[in-house]
């Protein structure tokens, strides 16, 4: 495939006065896993905020796909149909209903609310759902109450669900934070078979998660890219180092 | 010795005012014949004659010649006044005591009338006695009833006074007086715009009320043109609000031109009158249910010669259309309704301005008695993000608390001075046990906090009502603090308004100082935005909590002593007010209180000027304005003055 | 059972349960009215619980849009009050019509179309001083426009309040303020006299159906009565229905956490409004079967507190579960009628005598506090604990 699937040019946005993000440009394959680190107030989340639609910015542009649609005006939901889904840091998960009805809400599906209304599982959704669940581990867990799972089981239920809208492009925020070493390997697994049908941008903090994804890293600092590149590469950079342990 | 002849002195000088008194009756008495026929040409020097003894006896026979309360005896032409309980035995009295002379029956008296022209003589000349009397005080009243009520004749008199006026003060009175009734009686036309003249551009509702009804118009018509220059303008009844083609219609029948309309109602009582064997002029009772067969029948009804012509409603608008109708000024002098003209399009204009001013007055004190029911919530729910339903009634505890203390002491001022603490202290009181009670263990669940809050408000509207009852208590302000300030003769402010203004501006920058500038302010932010940290450096979240919500609760017990003195307090005060407080809030923006200002002047203003656009409508005005606020939401869904981006949070 | 409703009812036997002891309330009512049975249960008694069965069937609506889409509205007894409005026209017109042209059968000449208009609206407009009919009546003569205008005025306001509010992202208590302002401004409006729905004298006589004036009440309180009933039975289902599909989910899922909602890819504005809408349509209806059995409405019964009482009655009854709202709404507004109705006996004190007619509000709103603080889940939620103590 030729062209990025997703081409952040020159964005920037600024709240009351902090630059949050500063002439940032970002581009990602289709297909690409891909790592984003930096220090407390890069403007990671900012970023990913843009992309989903949740913060307008100021100026610059975000392309999306082969036919080349600005997302700057679209709403949340447009562009969560359009293929991008995202996962937040603090795992949100409907904790009242079941993992079951988690999943379903997710799949990919007719989102108008007449359709969802006359809405009937079929054998292909239950099929659909259950290999998912398998996929996150919880298939044993599918009538429980999502509340009632633990923090790993929520993280995955999350990535779960946004398996199950089919995004071309998946954005993950700190995915392995509060887990133990196994649920991390499992995560790392999870994402880097994610990654084999689309493409996935991850953020996080734990450089020994990042080495196990084993990717192309952008180091993000004061709201635009310090360095880019494999993670050798980048923590071998000078300004890295600098962020990273102070001057 | 010198003692005896004091009291012989005194004596004397009783004795010597009787006997005058009974100089006067012979005086009177000598002009007897002249009175009781009353003729115009003889009056004037029986009027100087008795004016001239310059007692209070002759003030009052002139009122009472004027009034017709003067009767004489048949007998010997005796001029009294009488009382009588039955209209049959008349007692006589004396006209410079009053004292009884005797009595009389109907038949042996006569009351004594005098014509028009011989009462108008009387009442100048009354007029100019009173202006010339030597007593100041009753120089300046009759002066004021002069104005009251004046008549052409009065101007005479009244410049005769005016030269001879000592009291400065009185003098500009009378002055002012004098050139109004000139422009108004003068015969020389001069004179009058000269008058007019010397009143441009003064704003005394007197002179509005002298000068508007010289352009005074009478509506006339005619079947040809009216000579140009003679009307003030012509009027087209078709397109004309001030006359329908109805009333023009009617004034053509009035005049003979046009025959009469015959009403709808006037038809159908002809045709009942003319019902025979179920039909009437041929047509089928039960088919009279459209105006089309009426019409059939009464024509047929017509044809007989039963019933007068009907006249179609073409023919009126042709008849209307013929005729002429115009006003013209019933004022005669054009340089007169020239110089009015002017005059009063330069004093419309200043008092068009004096209203916008006024208007603006009135939004400013409207503003600010918003501003103040609302601080408090700014507090609470701008800056602790607490929603607190009841906060309406803890303005009605702070009023409630303000009478109670009036009825301990009865000093108003001192009063007030006790009220606003002890209103403080009341609803402080009252927040911190609320904090306490119930809000601590709601906080992060803003809908439920909304819901209990709200029970707590009809708990205690209720409780209000138990306790004073449902009838409105008053609660009295200060005499200083009564009357308005009379700015000119348009523009005026209460006092009561005027001290709200100043109150709240103080309350503005009492809460400023004290979140921007002091320690428990400083703490207040910090607790709000981030209650762990603040917890982690040494500051107790949960005393500051209290003392903030204490704080923003006891600021709307003292906005209810505020309001108690304008408002009636009774137990709905505060719901009255609490939807435009939250309004308020959240127009202005939530968590700073410039923003309360903002929403409070918003409000304000555009309240008053909902109901400048639409005077006698106030419910229609609150209706639109909070319809302007839903429509203004969507433009700033985070008020006026909005803190940006993740600061404001979510 | 058959066909899907046969199985969703299957599926959720407390639907069947509630619509069963729904039906045999209404039986022992029938059998107890003095139109058709033995005559315990009084006629005015018939119209209270008519009455209390419209309040149910508005907090379904209200527990839908609050307890389950996360809005409390503060403005839903609005809607419920214009639907009373919409169908109290065409009752007043219609019935004034039957008198002025009884009125006019023993006059000498029939009246024409225009005199019988002027001699209803003098009737109706008299107490406003006015005779014209303003624009709002257009449509009142016409009983079926009418009908549908219960549903389409109330609809319609919800549908452009509605997506005025959600478009900006008005949400939580905000939100709640801004409907409880539309309220207010609505009542406001109302009150004028000028607003083409007589004021603050409101819409009268309403208890009397056109054409029926020979019909005993007993009769006609009865046929609301079941209509009512009927109506209840069926919000209910429907209520049910909606919180057991997939919209329903989504809908739980706006309530507890509306951005993620939209990240999955969901129009939250529309799922809102389209609760908003339907609840304030439910709503309209249960208006429009309550007051011909209150027999008068005017703007006060819209005012901003009835709908906070809307909301206290399905907070004590329990959110998010239909049935706590009927419990609730039922509960405390006979509990209600009962105390301020004087019914309830006084206790003395000795040196004070406790009027409940004075004190039950005060009553109300503390034992509000203390269901909010300490009872989150209200009645229904006492019933969950109980139910399922008998599963485990």
């Amino acid at each position: 495939m030729s062209g990025a699937l997703l081409e952040v040019d020159g964005i920037s946005v600024s709240f009351d006065g902090f630059k949050a993000i500063n002439n940032l440009s970002f581009n990602i394959d289709s297909g690409e896993l891909r790592a984003i680190i930096g220090p407390n107030g890069a403007g990671k989340t900012t970023f990913m905020d843009i992309i989903t639609g949740k913060t307008r910015p100021d100026s610059g542009k975000v392309i999306w796909g082969e036919e080349n649609v600005s997302l700057i005006k679209k709403s949340e939901s447009d562009i969560a149909n359009m293929g991008i889904g995202r996962k937040f840091q603090k795992p949100t998960v409907f904790e009242d209903q079941t993992t079951r009805d988690n999943l379903t809400m997710a799949l990919k599906n007719k989102r108008k609310p007449w359709a969802v209304l006359f809405y009937h599982s079929n054998a292909d959704d239950r099929a659909k759902v259950d290999d998912i669940a398998d996929e996150i581990g919880l298939s044993d867990h599918l009538d429980r109450r999502a509340g009632d799972l633990s923090h790993g089981q929520k993280q995955w239920l999350e990535i779960g669900m946004l398996l199950a809208q089919e995004p071309r492009l998946l954005l993950v925020d700190e995915p392995a934070a509060g887990m133990t070493v196994d649920e991390r390997n499992h995560t790392v697994t999870l994402l880097r078979r994610a990654a084999e049908t689309r493409a996935v941008v991850v953020v996080e903090h734990d450089m020994e998660f990042i080495r196990n994804l084993d990717c192309k890293v952008t180091v993000l600092h004061e709201g635009s890219v310090l360095a880019e590149g494999s993670l050798d590469h980048v923590t071998q950079n000078q300004d890295v180092i600098d962020v990273y342990l102070g001057r | 010795m010198l003692r005896v002849i004091c009291a012989l002195l005194l004596a004397l000088f009783f004795i010597a005012p009787a006997y005058g008194q009974n100089a006067f009756q012979d005086l009177v008495q000598t002009h007897a014949p002249q009175i009781i026929k009353g003729s115009v040409k003889t009056a004037p020097a029986v009027i100087a004659d008795i004016q001239a003894t310059k007692s209070p006896a002759a003030t009052t026979f002139l009122q009472n010649w004027q009034s017709k309360d003067l009767w004489y005896r048949r007998a010997d032409d005796l001029i009294v006044t009488v009382t009588t309980d039955d209209n049959k035995t008349y007692t006589l009295l004396g006209l410079a005591d009053q004292s009884v002379i005797g009595t009389a029956q109907k038949s042996e008296i006569k009351q004594i009338k005098p014509n028009s022209g011989l009462r108008g003589l009387l009442g100048t000349a009354l007029v100019g006695a009173q202006l010339a009397s030597d007593d100041l005080t009753t120089r300046r009243s009759s002066l004021e009833s002069l104005a009251r009520d004046p008549a052409p004749e009065h101007l005479a008199p009244l410049r005769a006074a005016l030269n001879a006026e000592t009291d400065a003060d009185l003098r500009a009175k009378m002055l002012r007086l004098e050139r109004l009734l000139t422009l108004q009686y003068d015969t020389d036309t001069d004179e009058r715009v000269a008058a007019i003249n010397g009143f441009a551009g003064d704003l005394g509702l007197d002179v509005r009320a002298r000068l508007n009804p010289l352009l005074d118009t009478r509506l006339q018509l005619s079947q040809t043109p009216p000579a140009a220059g003679t009307f003030a303008r012509m009027i087209t009844p078709a397109n004309d609000e001030t006359l329908s083609v109805t009333d023009a219609y009617a004034m053509l029948v009035a005049k003979g031109w046009a025959s009469a309309d015959i009403s709808s109602d006037d038809k159908r009582k002809t045709l009942i009158v003319n019902i025979e064997n179920g039909t009437v002029g041929g047509v089928d009772i039960a088919d009279l249910n459209t105006d089309e067969n009426r019409d059939v029948a009464y024509a047929a009804l017509v044809d007989a010669g039963i019933a007068p012509i009907d006249v179609s409603d073409a023919d009126i608008v042709s008849a209307v259309e013929t005729a002429y109708f115009y006003d013209t000024y019933i004022e005669q002098s054009p340089a007169v309704i020239a110089a009015a003209q002017t005059a009063l399009k330069r004093i419309n204009t200043k008092v068009a301005i004096s209203q916008t001013v006024d208007l603006f007055l009135d939004g400013l004190s409207l503003a600010s008695i918003f501003f103040l029911a609302a601080i408090g919530l700014a507090i609470t729910f701008g800056v602790m993000r607490v929603i607190n339903m009841a906060h309406g009634e803890f303005i009605m505890m702070g009023a409630y608390t303000g009478f109670v203390v009036q009825q301990v002491i009865t000093n108003y001022t001192l009063s007030i001075i006790i009220a606003i603490p002890a209103a403080f202290a009341v609803t402080f009181a009252a927040g911190v046990a609320m904090e306490r009670l119930i809000i601590r263990h709601l906080y992060h669940r803003p809908l439920e906090t909304l819901l209990a809050t709200f029970g707590v408000s009809i708990a205690l509207q209720q409780l209000a009502k138990n306790i004073f009852g449902t009838q409105a208590r008053p609660l009295t302000s200060p005499d200083w603090l009564g009357g308005a300030w009379q700015i000119n003769d348009v523009i005026a402010i209460s006092w009561i308004r005027v001290a709200i203004f100043v109150l709240s501006i103080l309350f503005f920058l009492m809460l400023w100082f004290t979140l921007n500038k002091t320690r428990l302010g400083l703490e207040t932010r910090a607790v709000t935005q981030n209650p762990r940290m603040a917890a982690s450096m040494g500051i107790n979240p949960d005393k500051i909590n209290m003392l903030t919500f204490g704080l923003g609760s006891g600021i709307a017990g003292i906005a209810g002593v505020a309001i108690g003195l304008f408002a009636k307090v009774t137990s709905e005060l505060g719901s009255d007010y609490i939807v435009q407080s939250f309004m308020t809030v959240v127009v202005g923006g939530v968590g700073n209180i410039w923003g309360t200002l903002a929403g409070a002047a918003m409000i304000g203003f555009l309240q008053k000027g909902i109901e400048w656009m639409n005077p006698s409508n106030t419910l229609a005005a609150q209706t639109f304005m909070i319809i302007f606020i839903i429509i203004f939401i969507q433009f700033r869904p985070r008020g006026i003055i909005a803190l940006k981006g993740r600061a404001a949070g979510d | 059972m058959q066909g899907p409703l046969g199985k969703f009812m299957l599926k959720h036997p407390s639907t069947l349960v509630f619509l069963g002891l729904l039906s045999l309330f209404t039986i022992i009512v029938t059998i107890g009215s003095e139109a058709f049975g033995y005559g315990f249960v009084s006629t005015s008694f018939v119209k209270t619980l008519g009455k209390t069965l419209c309040f149910c069937l508005i907090a379904i609506a209200m527990d839908l849009v609050w307890g389950y889409c996360g809005i409390l509205s503060l403005g839903h007894f609005a809607f419920f009050g214009l639907g009373g409005y919409m169908i109290g026209m065409w009752l007043m017109y219609e019935r004034t019509r039957l008198i002025v042209v009884n009125a006019a059968e023993n006059a000498q000449i029939p009246m024409t179309h225009q005199e019988i208009q002027d001699a209803i609206g003098t009737q109706i407009f008299g107490v406003v001083g006015g005779s014209d009919f303003p624009l709002v009546w257009a449509f009142s003569h016409l009983f079926w426009v009418q009908l549908a205008l219960v549903v389409l005025v109330p609809g319609i306001l919800a549908l452009i309040f509605g997506w005025l509010a959600f478009r900006s992202r008005v949400t939580g208590v905000y939100l709640s303020i801004l409907t409880q302002a539309m309220t207010l401004a609505l009542a406001l409006y109302l009150f004028q006299n000028d607003s083409g729905l007589r004021g603050n004298n409101g819409l009268s006589g309403l208890q009397n159906l056109p054409g029926l004036e020979s019909t005993d009440q007993s009769l006609i309180s009865m046929w609301f009565f079941w209509a009512s009933a009927f109506a209840l039975g069926l919000g209910y289902l429907l209520v049910k229905l909606i919180v057991e599909s997939k919209l329903g989910n989504v809908v739980r899922a706006i309530r507890d956490d509306e951005a993620r909602v939209r990240f999955l890819g969901y129009n939250v504005e529309v799922y809102k409004l389209f609760i908003f809408t339907l609840t304030a349509v439910i709503a309209a209806i249960a208006g429009a079967l309550y007051y011909p059995q209150a027999g008068i409405i005017n703007p006060a019964e819209i005012a901003p507190i009835a709908s906070i009482y809307l909301a206290v009655w399905v907070a004590i009854g329990g959110r998010g579960r239909i049935y706590g709202a009927v419990i609730g709404a039922a509960v405390v507004s006979l509990l209600s009628s009962w105390f301020t109705g004087g019914q309830a006996p006084d206790i003395s004190l000795g040196f004070y005598t406790i009027k409940w007619v004075d004190w039950w509000l005060v009553l109300l709103g503390i034992s509000f506090v203390i269901v909010t603080l300490y009872v989150p889940k209200g009645i229904g939620g006492l019933f969950d604990k109980f139910t399922k103590g008998a599963e485990q």
